[in-house]
């Protein structure tokens, strides 16, 4: 099985779904999730299967890759479009609420079947080595999420957020193909494993035009990861996205955005002219986005921005990761993080829809009084703020061990020093919220029901996040 | 089974089947009491001859990076492990009944017993680490839903100092483990003790700085105290017991255990320093003692100064002082959490603790004014109680350090001194004097809370007539 063949059943599984919801006739679409879902497991088994590389020579060869790192995300991803998916019958009603009510049960399953095509866009994006490539399948998953970002069409906040995502994206992407444009006038070549090479041959007098489009490249894929100073976007679009669609963006948007700084980054760093630069260059956007991010969450008093500034932050913490690919340890550091991530963060949005729903609002002071209507959904909670914040026995603290073991390796005191500062800070944001769930009163009492599909999803990510924390073994190991 | 790991499990079992329904009080006194017992049987049971680390078990959790669960105690272990059951044990005890959350209450305190046990007992200095910080929630829900006082600003704080300051730790344990060459690098401290025992290896003074300020703001080390007196007069009884009786013994344990044998230069380099901010301790905190208005207040404040005197055996670099210290330790969190358990059941009768408006107390309450009076000896260093032992210890290991610590003497019995002002003037202010009418009618501590308190009293007056039965169990960990 090699990657190429999982993201065409994926793609085939997305087709398949929009046939089933043409020609079935039924008002509730939440089958069309569950299906979805399944389809997607399958494929997830599929993964495990032996992989075989595209022989060598050929087209395929050329553009993908099936190394461990594409494997490893290919995987992730799947599990993160498996949970929104299963997010999504508990979302129903929301959307049923904001879409035009002319036609009953219209756009209710397309919301479960786009996510499939991101999914098979960001599968490609992350095992893709050539920028065409990358540049085709950020496309195919970024005009998805365009839609899916929108997709309350009577809701101007949401309307609001698809604007800015659809035109600070669409500059992102220019800014890529601006990159790609003098990477190729300057090396002949688009393919990212090619670049050494090629630079190698290459008068030291053309090195300036390289560094320019690298430097380009740098920026749009910092808009994807939304690291410091192209974030901007990110709280306005994370507060305005439907709940699952923010918990997708930030998370398998931002991991295949950062495998493909990492492809990227790890192959530069093989070129000593530019290694040096690029190095301070991504060193300073760490810095920069772990203040932001963290300083920015303090005041917060959204809960869907605090986790936006929140999802900086952790970019934060990624790239003093990414600041510190000499050191071997690096890619599972950062492949283990991203695995933590997956867990907390998808945990919390997931508490975060229901009680949104159930209270009316995204405020945290929404979740007043949380452990007397829902204890699950605030112990659900509390586990997630935890893991965020860093606290030992969670995912969480191992990915940011990892990462602070590698940043101390590599010899980035100043770093790991400024880590310590934000970490205080993103105790205190983090903090808040339990505040919010223990401390304060219900403003009203009533119990929370939660679905058996959502209990599902909390009981198993809980799970993951105290498992991760207590034996990290497995997914360091499939990073090797 | 290790029986190092029941310690650590009774209580977390305890806290899952209180989670699960059971009753609450029962449930968690059970669990302390079978912790009591094994601690003393394994106390008893410590083979003194043969000394070093016994009852070792392993369980592999990440071997290549060399992280593993190892339990194991020698005698300095057992008789922290000793006094965190007693405490416990007491402070379970004594809880009064509880309207709010009761279950979640005890969760909290089992946690935080649970955490203490396993750090003390962890051989691994990642889990002696990651152990300690299973106490940071539970302390912040612990004081901002049950504590009293301005309680929300002060969990606020304290957990963001204890947040911070443990991130330093971790990243002086991470320095500590990175500077060590690839090939022989181990968090095992036996391995540790080991390597610093062949002194081929010499460590960065750098890095125990960073150790001295992380573990020291876990002891409240003058000037990164500031967290610990309001925490504990705001927190309920039985958190300020765990937390300033046990949890802080924790910052002198990994000094002990981790800078003594690793860094001997850098204490000696840096022994100025120490002793700047010991002489902050018992001085300037001291007189700020002496200027309180409130019981609770006072006794925090008096605890973080006591705090100077075992560094001051630390500082002494020799084996009489650190032994003292070590003694002092286990004196020092029983004495304190008879005075913080009394101090509650105070609070709880008359709604206040400050001394302008009590007095007279001991004509309506005689046995609590009895044992608040043995608390108050034993804290002023009386004769006859553990505490006397311990700092006759440290003064005389720091007389033999030589004329460096002529100042920090003389500060350290000028701070008898002042200790003795204000305990004495704590308990005429409290139980001296004319009783107001409004506390005529108050009722004498109960039959049950007396036995608790007497569970603490009993082995801090055995082990001040017979210091050598704690002395010749902490001696078998000091190197020589």
């Amino acid at each position: 099985m090699n990657t190429l063949l999982l993201e065409f059943y994926v793609v085939a599984l997305g087709i398949l779904l929009l046939l089933t919801e043409a020609f079935v006739e039924r008002p509730n679409k939440s089958y069309l999730s569950y299906l979805g879902a399944a389809g997607l497991a399958v494929i997830l088994l599929l993964s495990f299967l032996p992989q075989i590389a595209p022989p060598d020579g050929t087209v395929s060869a050329a553009f993908v890759t099936s190394d461990i790192l594409s494997v490893f995300f290919i995987r992730f991803l799947l599990l993160a479009t498996i949970v929104f998916l299963l997010m999504t019958p508990a979302f129903q009603p929301v959307l049923e609420r904001y879409l035009p009510a002319e036609r009953p049960g219209g756009g209710l399953g397309e919301f479960s079947i786009l996510p499939v095509f991101v999914c098979a866009g960001l599968m490609w994006m992350v095992s893709s080595v050539d920028f065409i490539m990358i540049f085709v399948a950020l496309e195919l998953a970024t005009i998805t999420l365009y839609v899916m970002t929108s997709y309350l069409r009577q809701n101007n906040i949401c309307l609001e957020a698809g604007t800015k995502f659809l035109i600070l994206g669409a500059l992102s992407t220019g800014f890529f193909v601006y990159g790609v444009t003098w990477i190729f006038g300057i090396t002949g070549t688009t393919n990212i494993l090619a670049l050494p090479d090629a630079v190698s041959q290459l008068p030291v007098s053309s090195i300036y035009g390289l560094l320019f489009g690298v430097a380009l490249i740098l920026v749009s894929l910092s808009f994807k990861i939304g690291a410091f100073p192209f974030q901007f976007w990110v709280p306005d679009v994370y507060q305005g996205a439907p709940t699952p669609v923010t918990a997708y963006l930030s998370v398998a948007s931002k991991a295949a955005g950062f495998v493909v700084l990492l492809r990227f980054l790890v192959e530069l760093e093989t070129i000593p002219l530019i290694a040096h630069k690029l190095y301070t260059l991504v060193t300073l956007l760490a810095a920069l986005t772990l203040i932001f991010g963290n300083f920015a969450a303090i005041p917060q008093t959204n809960m869907k921005r605090l986790l936006g500034y929140s999802s900086v932050a952790h970019a934060g913490y990624l790239l003093m990761g990414m600041a510190s690919l000499g050191s071997l340890l690096a890619i599972p550091a950062i492949g283990f993080y991203f695995a933590a991530y997956l867990a907390m963060t998808l945990l919390s949005f997931v508490v975060l829809m229901v009680v949104a729903e159930a209270s009316g609002g995204e405020e945290i002071s929404r979740f007043n009084g949380l452990s007397q209507r829902s204890p699950l959904l605030a112990g659900a909670m509390l586990l997630a703020m935890a893991s965020l914040a860093g606290i030992p026995f969670t995912a969480g603290f191992i990915g940011k061990l990892l990462i602070f073991e590698v940043a101390l390796k590599e010899g980035h005191f100043g770093l790991v020093i400024l880590g310590c500062v934000t970490v205080a800070a993103g105790f205190y944001y983090y903090f808040k919220v339990i505040r919010a769930m223990y401390w304060q009163q219900p403003a009203d009492g009533a119990p929370i029901q939660v679905t058996v599909t959502i209990r599902l999803l909390i009981v198993v990510l809980g799970a993951a996040i105290l498992g991760l924390g207590i034996y990290p073994g497995p997914i360091l190991a499939a990073l090797r | 089974m290790s029986p190092l790991l029941l310690l650590i499990l009774f209580p977390l079992v305890a806290s899952f089947l209180v989670m699960a329904g059971a009753n609450a009080r029962r449930t968690s006194l059970g669990a302390a009491f079978l912790n009591l017992i094994v601690s003393i049987v394994l106390f008893v049971r410590y083979d003194l001859h043969s000394g070093g680390w016994q009852f070792v078990s392993e369980w592999h959790v990440l071997p290549k990076l060399g992280i593993n669960l190892i339990l194991g105690a020698d005698g300095l272990t057992l008789t922290m492990l000793l006094l965190s059951t007693l405490v416990t044990c007491s402070a379970l005890w004594i809880a009064p009944k509880i309207d709010k959350h009761e279950g979640l209450y005890y969760i909290c305190l089992l946690l935080i017993s649970a955490g203490v046990i396993g750090a003390f007992s962890s051989i691994d200095i990642l889990f002696l680490y990651s152990f300690h910080e299973l106490a940071l929630i539970p302390t912040f829900l612990l004081i901002g839903i049950w504590g009293s006082g301005d309680r929300q600003a002060v969990a606020w704080k304290a957990t963001i100092y204890l947040g911070a300051g443990s991130f330093v730790l971790l990243i002086g344990l991470l320095a500590l483990y990175l500077s060590l060459p690839s090939e022989i690098r181990t968090m095992d401290l036996r391995q540790l003790d080991q390597i610093a025992a062949a002194g081929i290896l010499h460590f960065d003074a750098r890095i125990y700085l960073v150790l001295l300020v992380g573990f020291g703001t876990l002891v409240s080390l003058f000037p990164f105290h500031s967290w610990a007196p309001p925490a504990y007069a705001c927190a309920p009884a039985p958190a300020a017991m765990l937390h300033a009786g046990v949890l802080k013994k924790f910052g002198l344990y990994g000094l002990i255990r981790i800078a003594l044998p690793l860094f001997p230069e850098a204490m000696q380099q840096l022994n100025g320093l120490l002793m700047l901010m010991l002489i902050g301790n018992i001085l300037y905190i001291g007189y700020v003692t002496v200027a309180q208005k409130r019981l609770d207040w006072t006794i925090g404040y008096s605890s973080v100064m006591h705090m100077g005197y075992i560094f001051l055996g630390l500082a002494s670099l020799n084996i009489i002082g650190v032994n003292g210290a070590a003694l002092l330790m286990f004196a020092h969190g029983l004495s304190v959490a008879i005075a913080f358990a009394l101090c509650g059941e105070i609070r709880r009768r008359t709604g206040t603790l400050d001394y302008a408006e009590l007095g007279g107390l001991a004509k309506v309450m005689p046995t609590l004014g009895l044992l608040f009076g043995f608390a108050a000896m034993a804290s002023v260093g009386l004769p006859g109680f553990a505490n006397f032992a311990g700092e006759v210890l440290v003064f005389f290991g720091a007389t033999y350090y030589g004329p460096a610590m002529i100042i920090p003497i003389v500060a350290g019995v000028w701070g008898v001194v002042v200790s003795a002002i204000y305990m004495l003037r704590a308990y005429r202010s409290v139980f001296w004097g004319p009783i107001t009418s409004r506390w005529e009618s108050l009722t004498d501590i109960s039959q049950s809370a007396r036995w608790s308190i007497i569970l603490l009293l009993l082995p801090l007056m055995i082990a001040g007539f017979y210091p050598q039965l704690i002395l010749k169990m902490v001696g078998t960990a000091l190197p020589r």
